[in-house]
């Protein structure tokens, strides 16, 4: 079943073609990546699918609903209830700690429960230091609270904006172990990457260039 | 975890920034609280002026001469001589509404041999007087004695010395309490001793026969108003009634006292609204750059969800904190300088002037914090709305 689908979504910045005329469909439970260079639009895509910006042209389909349609206000329920965002930039609200961080999103989404986020930061391997502030936390420290945070609501559809981009090489092993372990648990996820380790963890990778789909990769090694 | 504890996070968390917004607020509020402290203190001293001239409306002679007389001397101090027949002050009681009519007679004393000082020499009538004795009561405990005087606080003569008038001798018996006013340099005595004094002018040659046959004359009649009339009636009903004098409410008569406290009333206005622009200004700008400090943040709690009404009021509550403990620091403040400091204020402005009651004070104390709260709320509004108006997809695009 289908969760999400573009339909001929262009996005145009005066003459410049940020997407030009894009249809993919994501499955229920699938596991996407998405790769291509520098300015071929994976982010101008991710901030359409997550909610943050509106197609010039085309259909966005979440869930059946076409939120190029939404208003403002609406998108922003539609992206409490549905998506978890993780983005390159370790995006934490400064003075609040890693579990104050992670229950900032339970609270606009239902009731804060401190036990359920601090169960969340055990899941990226950072409950004891739950307390620190993010000026206490390593770079990748900082991203898995990010990670933490995106799944505290069970969202069916997680959004990574290269979330490995900035971390070492046990950082980005805990992200996409913590992201193998959710895609078993049925949570839809794309990924954009530009490291193809990340792409090949995935089951199937989109390619854009120039703002266009390239080609699609279905990942034949995957689960093995 | 909500809004409010969200909102008690940032300011404990970002100390300097608080501080400031609270420090800032504390000022405004010093200021509006102070300022009104000091304008309310004039107001009650122009009240008690008026409440030691005491009579709700004053009845003078006609001649146009005689108000702009009584007027100087009570602001000024200078001397006053004008008469009318006593049988106004009958007249003045016939008018219904009138409850007291009490009698006074003005002699001035001259700057010659026969008197000691250039002073206004006021008689009132011991049975209905009720303006000057309770006056007098203050300092001296027994009613005035035939040829006993006492003394407003400028007067130069001490209790048990004599003064000379007109060759008579009065024996000085009391000094009377500050009132600021032109009744500070007068000598006061009961009716039976002004009548003797009288005489005594009248020997010198000062005449104050208005005709060669007139018996008695009074200079002004005090006139208390019945409770449930209406002063303004009465007054008008006097003017109608009582022949050769004319009645002014007191009121009218302070307007010079009350000229100068609506000039020291603006002042203080205009500082006020100074104070409230600059602060005004700088919270704009305080808040502008918390503002862009904080697009990040507010983008990051835009994307986990919160609605822009829920930045918004995120933004509201932190400024109202800030400005209710700033308020109220304020307050302290104003109230640590204006207190202490009531005589220094009061001879600066040589002014009458009166603390108020603490109700009172508590009321602008209130008000102030109000105002306080408005204007930060106000500042940070604007703030708020720009900021929830903020593409977040797009600051964290740029962000690094
Ligand atoms: N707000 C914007 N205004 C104008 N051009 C934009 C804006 N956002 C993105 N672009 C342009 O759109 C193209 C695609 O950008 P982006 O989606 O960020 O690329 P990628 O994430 O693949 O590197 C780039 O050329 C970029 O400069
Ligand atoms: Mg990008």
């Amino acid at each position: 079943m289908s969760l999400l689908e573009l339909k001929n979504v262009s996005k145009i910045y005066g003459e410049l073609k940020a997407l030009d005329n894009v249809s993919i469909h994501v499955d229920q439970g699938e596991w996407v990546a998405i790769m291509g260079p520098s300015g071929s639009g994976k982010s101008t895509m991710m901030n359409i699918i997550g909610c943050m910006d509106k197609p010039s042209l085309g259909e966005v389909l979440l869930d059946g609903v076409d939120i190029s349609k939404e208003s403002s206000k609406h998108l922003t329920d539609i992206r409490r209830d549905k998506i978890g965002l993780i983005f390159q930039q370790f995006h934490m609200v400064n003075y609040l700690t890693a579990v104050e961080n992670v229950m900032v999103s339970q609270y606009y989404h239902s009731m804060p429960d401190e036990e359920e986020a601090l169960e969340a930061l055990g899941r990226v391997g950072l409950r004891e230091r739950a307390r620190h502030l993010p000026s206490q936390l390593s770079g990748g420290e900082q991203q898995r609270v990010c990670v933490a945070r995106a799944l505290i609501n069970h969202p069916e559809l997680i959004l990574a904006d290269e979330p490995t981009g900035n971390l070492d090489e046990a950082n980005e092993n805990i992200v996409l172990d913590l992201f193998a372990q959710l895609h078993k648990e049925g949570t839809t996820l794309i990924v954009v990457t530009h490291d193809p380790e990340v792409a090949e963890a995935a089951q199937r990778t989109i390619v854009l260039e120039h703002g266009r789909v390239a080609r699609e990769i279905i990942n034949e090694n995957f689960g093995k | 975890m909500n809004a409010f504890s969200l909102a008690i996070k940032n300011l404990i968390r970002k100390p300097g920034r608080t501080a400031a917004l609270t420090l800032l607020t504390a000022f405004l509020a010093l200021s509006v609280f102070g300022g009104s402290l000091v304008v309310s203190s004039l107001q009650r001293g122009l009240h008690s002026l008026e409440s030691r001239l005491g009579a709700d409306i004053i009845v003078l002679p006609a001649s146009a001469q005689s108000k702009v007389s009584f007027e100087k001397l009570l602001l000024q101090g200078t001397t006053g001589a004008f008469y009318m027949d006593a049988s106004a002050l009958d007249a003045v009681r016939e008018v219904e509404g009138v409850e007291i009519a009490a009698p006074q007679t003005f002699l001035a004393s001259l700057k010659a041999d026969c008197c000691a000082v250039k002073v206004q020499v006021i008689g009132m009538d011991q049975e209905t007087d009720f303006v000057v004795q309770p006056w007098i009561a203050q300092s001296y405990s027994r009613s005035l004695g035939d040829m006993d005087v006492a003394v407003g606080c400028k007067v130069e003569a001490d209790v048990g010395e004599t003064l000379r008038i007109y060759d008579e001798n009065c024996h000085v018996v009391a000094r009377l309490a500050p009132t600021g006013t032109g009744l500070d340099t007068a000598v006061y005595c009961n009716m039976d001793t002004m009548n003797h004094l009288l005489a005594a002018a009248e020997q010198k040659g000062v005449s104050h026969k208005i005709t060669s046959d007139s018996e008695e004359t009074i200079s002004a009649v005090y006139v208390k108003v019945k409770d449930g009339y209406d002063i303004d009636q009465v007054n008008s009903k006097l003017n109608g009634h009582v022949r050769k004098a004319t009645a002014v409410r007191t009121r009218s008569m302070l307007t010079q006292v009350s000229d100068s406290l609506a000039g020291v009333s603006r002042t203080v206005s205009l500082l006020i609204a100074a104070v409230w622009v600059l602060a005004l200004i700088i919270l704009l700008i305080a808040f502008a750059m918390m503002a862009a400090e904080r697009r990040r943040e507010f983008a990051v709690l835009r994307l986990v969800g919160t609605s822009r009404r829920g930045l918004c009021r995120l933004v509201l509550t932190e400024s109202a904190l800030c400005s209710l403990a700033g308020g109220l620091i304020g307050i302290g403040a104003a109230a640590a300088v204006v207190f202490p400091f009531t005589t220094l204020i009061e001879t600066q402005l040589g002014l009458p002037y009166l603390t108020p009651d603490a109700r009172t004070m508590l009321l602008l104390g209130a008000l102030a914090l109000g105002v306080t709260v408005l204007v930060g709320a106000l500042a940070s509004a604007w703030a708020a709305l720009r900021l929830s108006r903020t593409d977040p997809g797009a600051t964290l695009r740029e962000g690094a």
